[in-house]
């Protein structure tokens, strides 16, 4: 009888392929986006070759005679105030800049996880140490404590910068998946998994990370940019990475006196950070989506 | 006959999504006159809600309304928000669901109640304006209005904030009152009072009321003409008596037939009675801990047991700690004191190696089958999950066993691939059903399974718990507040009262001839779908 009133549903055409896969294959903004990011990777891989392209290889060729040229001629993107090749030096940048923006991102990215979880999922004495250790972190200075620590750091490298920026940038990242998971511990199908009598550890996991891993994710993107510029502050600032050191940041931030007067030394790496976010937050959004099982059909 | 205070002729809404039409509600006809209660009956998705929010024009941008709909000479559909204003409030008011979420924390009810009167005339005097609030707050029974009036919505209990919205609600003496589920969300004795206010409301004004409802109990106590909606068509419209005396349309006939009634047949129970329990339960207290560190207690020395076979009803108001007894079973409340044994394995001391064996064979059912399935899980991983674990079964033989297990719940093998958003509510809870009976559960504990359903599921998903009990014999713990529901599938009802027993038995004499005072105010506040069965009621309580 009732079955009249409740009709199943229409059964619907089995979707051909569902897999994340299949999605992520037909939306084209994934492969503008994949596209862009290899660019990005190859040139960072190879810069000598691809600098050569347009006939300056070398970012530290440069004559005082050529400062401040306009893109153009011998040089397709100019030339900074000592005469260097802008090309070649947004080229060979994008190593360092891509490799601290990726390592800091994913540094932060592991230890927020493992806290957040930890905090989110077991509350109590868990959370609230983890809880003082982010206040701790927030409270300080950002600028202060790594221009202390990397003072006391005899060598500076990519990796050490990476270290000191993680160091003091996990702590937001952590929160947000602490609030994250806790939303995802009070709900029905964790707690029917815990009757289940499955461990914790499969708990936390099979149901509890995946499911909270959708805003983390897309904050965890646009982190990247955030890193590459804060590299540049620091290297401005005399502690990051040291001259012969190229990067973006290096470059963004010795352009931005001259930005009225010769707008060229600001706008080619600031066009290659903005690319290289956008992609990642774009490449982000779609993996969300793809993972989502409400995204895919 | 008089012109009507509202009236609805073609009415038709579509939202348009994702480039789509989709059709809500389709060429729906109803008059509301002036004193008048039009109940709009339907299940989830029949477009009755839609209906009532059209009236307002408080449907979002992606809808189109066409038709007509007329309040007071005034055409509404296609009407400028400045319109909108005037009438929303002052000529047609609303009354929401959820009331504890439909005031502002931050603000005194006398605060909003005044709000609302000074946004309709700003040119009474303080002074009035809450003398006025006062007399609202009466008019709806709220005991002690004068000093009730610098209350906060967090002190006031889930009946008293409802009546504060229907106070605030008829602040500026609207000509229609909509009601959407007013009563949905509250225990049954509360929406027995809330109920008593609506009806005493339209003798003190010449408010028409258009309740918007699922529940025909209600429906027999308080309309007086009834628009039975489905899938977006009305399928009847009727006067009360008639509507439940010879319902014309089959629809109608299968959704009364549908709803569950006290008074089932004598049943032959399964349970057998040599066996040790399989659950037992002896002087637990479970204690939470609020924000300010002070210990509430949620259950106060409660005993039971259950024998295999046996389905036994735990029946409760909101906060009678019904919920909380199976959460302790599950180890998901903090126990304080008693002992639960399954299976002869005490959960309290016994190692954790036992516990997790014992675990396996305690299936549990939940309220929500939409958030008791992993989001991210097809429905046959999900149903797969516990035999993955447990039994360490893979591949060839886990598909098997989830075909099985989607079979026994009399849902397509094929649908294993699908996700829970795919679904229906009813099915879901059946994908929830066979996950809890995967392992051959030697308990089942069901926390008010069909709460979230509609009636017509509710009936086919109460079927299928009898049949799978019937071939797995599985002991069950039913936790649920409607009696009816009960009586249809339980064999022994525990009657729960601020975290005690307060009466236990077999059910027919519980439910037919109950001892305790507190067991007979359940029974009677629970509206039946018979109008003169509800009107003799009422005679009753104003007699006694």
């Amino acid at each position: 009888m009732s079955e009249q009133l409740a009709p199943q549903q229409a059964p619907l055409v089995a979707p051909a392929d569902r897999s994340v896969w299949a999605t992520l294959r037909s939306r084209p903004l994934f492969w503008v986006c994949s596209v862009v990011l290899s660019l990005l990777g190859l040139i960072a891989l190879l810069p000598g070759p691809i600098a050569g392209l347009f006939g300056q290889p070398d970012p530290r060729a440069c004559t005082l005679a050529d400062s401040a040229l306009e893109p153009g001629g011998a040089h397709v993107f100019g030339t900074d105030l000592q005469g260097c090749d802008i090309f070649a030096n947004v080229v060979y940048g994008t190593q360092t800049s891509l490799f601290i923006g990726l390592l800091t991102t994913v540094l932060c990215l592991v230890i927020a996880m493992v806290l957040g979880t930890l905090a989110g999922y077991y509350g109590g004495v868990a959370d609230r140490i983890v809880a003082r250790l982010t206040d701790v972190f927030l409270g300080f200075p950002f600028l202060l404590g790594a221009i202390v620590v990397l003072n006391s750091i005899g060598a500076r490298s990519p990796v050490t910068v990476s270290l000191v920026i993680a160091f003091f940038s996990w702590p937001t990242l952590a929160r947000l998946v602490r609030s994250s998971v806790r939303t995802v511990r009070s709900a029905e199908y964790v707690q029917a998994a815990s009757a289940m009598g499955l461990r914790d550890r499969r708990i936390l996991l099979d149901h509890v990370v995946p499911n909270s891993l959708g805003p983390v994710l897309a904050i965890a993107t646009t982190m990247v940019g955030s890193v590459i510029v804060a590299e540049s502050t620091l290297t401005f600032l005399g502690v990051g990475l040291r001259s012969p050191s190229i990067s973006w940041g290096l470059q963004l931030s010795t352009a931005q006196s001259y930005f009225q007067s010769e707008p060229h030394l600001l706008v080619f790496p600031s066009i290659f950070l903005t690319v290289t976010v956008l992609s990642l937050i774009t490449l982000g959004d779609i993996l969300r989506d793809a993972l989502d099982p409400k995204g895919r059909s | 006959m008089t012109t009507p205070v509202l009236s609805a002729r073609d009415l038709a809404v579509a939202f348009s999504v994702g480039g789509e039409e989709i059709a809500a509600v389709h060429r729906v006809d109803f008059d509301l006159h002036a004193g008048e209660v039009l109940a709009i009956v339907g299940e989830s998705g029949s477009g009755k809600s839609v209906t009532s929010l059209a009236v307002l024009g408080l449907l979002p941008r992606n809808a189109t309304v066409t038709g007509s709909i007329v309040a007071d000479g005034t055409e509404l559909v296609g009407a400028s928000e400045r319109t909108f204003a005037s009438i929303r409030g002052d000529r047609i008011a609303m009354i929401f669901q959820d009331p504890s979420n439909a005031l502002d924390p931050v603000f005194t009810i006398g605060y909003q109640i005044q709000e609302m009167l000074r946004r309709h005339d700003p040119k009474q005097s303080r002074e009035d304006r809450r003398a006025r609030a006062i007399e609202l707050l009466a008019m709806v029974e709220l005991p002690e209005p004068e000093e009730r009036l610098d209350s906060f919505p967090h002190q006031l209990s889930g009946g008293q904030a409802q009546r504060v919205m229907i106070a605030m609600a008829l602040a500026c003496d609207p000509e229609v009152l909509i009601a959407d589920e007013p009563t949905t969300a509250l225990d049954v004795t509360v929406q027995r009072e809330i109920l008593d206010v609506l009806r005493r409301m339209r003798e003190r004004t010449s408010a028409a009321i258009l309740l918007i409802t699922h529940d025909m109990g209600v429906v027999a106590d308080i309309a007086d003409r009834v628009v039975v909606m489905r899938r977006g068509r009305v399928e009847e419209t009727a006067d009360v008596r008639s509507l439940f005396s010879a319902p014309r349309a089959e629809y109608t006939r299968a959704l009364l037939a549908a709803v569950p009634r006290i008074g089932a047949e004598a049943r032959v129970s399964t349970a057998d009675g040599a066996e040790r329990p399989v659950l037992e339960i002896e002087d637990l207290v479970v204690e939470y801990r609020n924000r300010r560190r002070r210990h509430i207690r949620a259950v106060e020395g409660v005993s039971l047991a259950i024998r295999a076979g046996e389905m036994v009803a735990l029946v409760g108001e909101s906060g009678s700690g019904k919920s909380t007894i199976g959460k302790s079973v599950l180890g998901l409340a903090p126990v304080e004191e008693g002992r639960i044994v399954v299976d002869g394995v005490e959960l309290g001391n016994a190692s954790r190696e036992a516990i997790r064996t014992v675990k396996k064979r305690i299936g549990v059912v939940f309220q929500n089958p939409t958030a008791a399935l992993d989001p991210r899980r097809t429905i046959g991983q999900s149903i797969g999950e516990p035999v993955r674990v447990h039994d360490g079964v893979k591949g060839r033989a886990l598909a098997a066993r989830v075909t099985e297990l989607l079979e026994a719940v009399e849902l397509p093998a094929s649908w294993s691939g699908r996700y829970p958003h795919e679904l229906s509510g009813g099915q879901r809870q059946r994908v929830a059903i066979a996950r809890a009976v995967a392992l051959d559960p030697l308990l089942l504990i069901a926390d008010e399974p069909t709460s979230a359903l509609d009636v017509s599921v509710q009936a086919t998903v109460l079927d299928l718990l009898r049949r799978l009990q019937e071939r797995f014999r599985f002991a069950c713990l039913f936790i649920s507040h409607d009696l009816a529901v009960v009586d249809a599938l339980c064999d022994r009802v525990v009657v729960l009262h601020r975290g005690s027993i307060v009466e236990e038995g077999e059910r027919r004499r519980v439910l037919t001839d109950p001892e305790h005072e507190y067991t007979r105010r359940l029974l009677a506040a629970a509206p039946v779908p018979d109008p003169d069965e509800q009107a003799r009621r009422r005679a009753e309580a104003l007699a006694g």
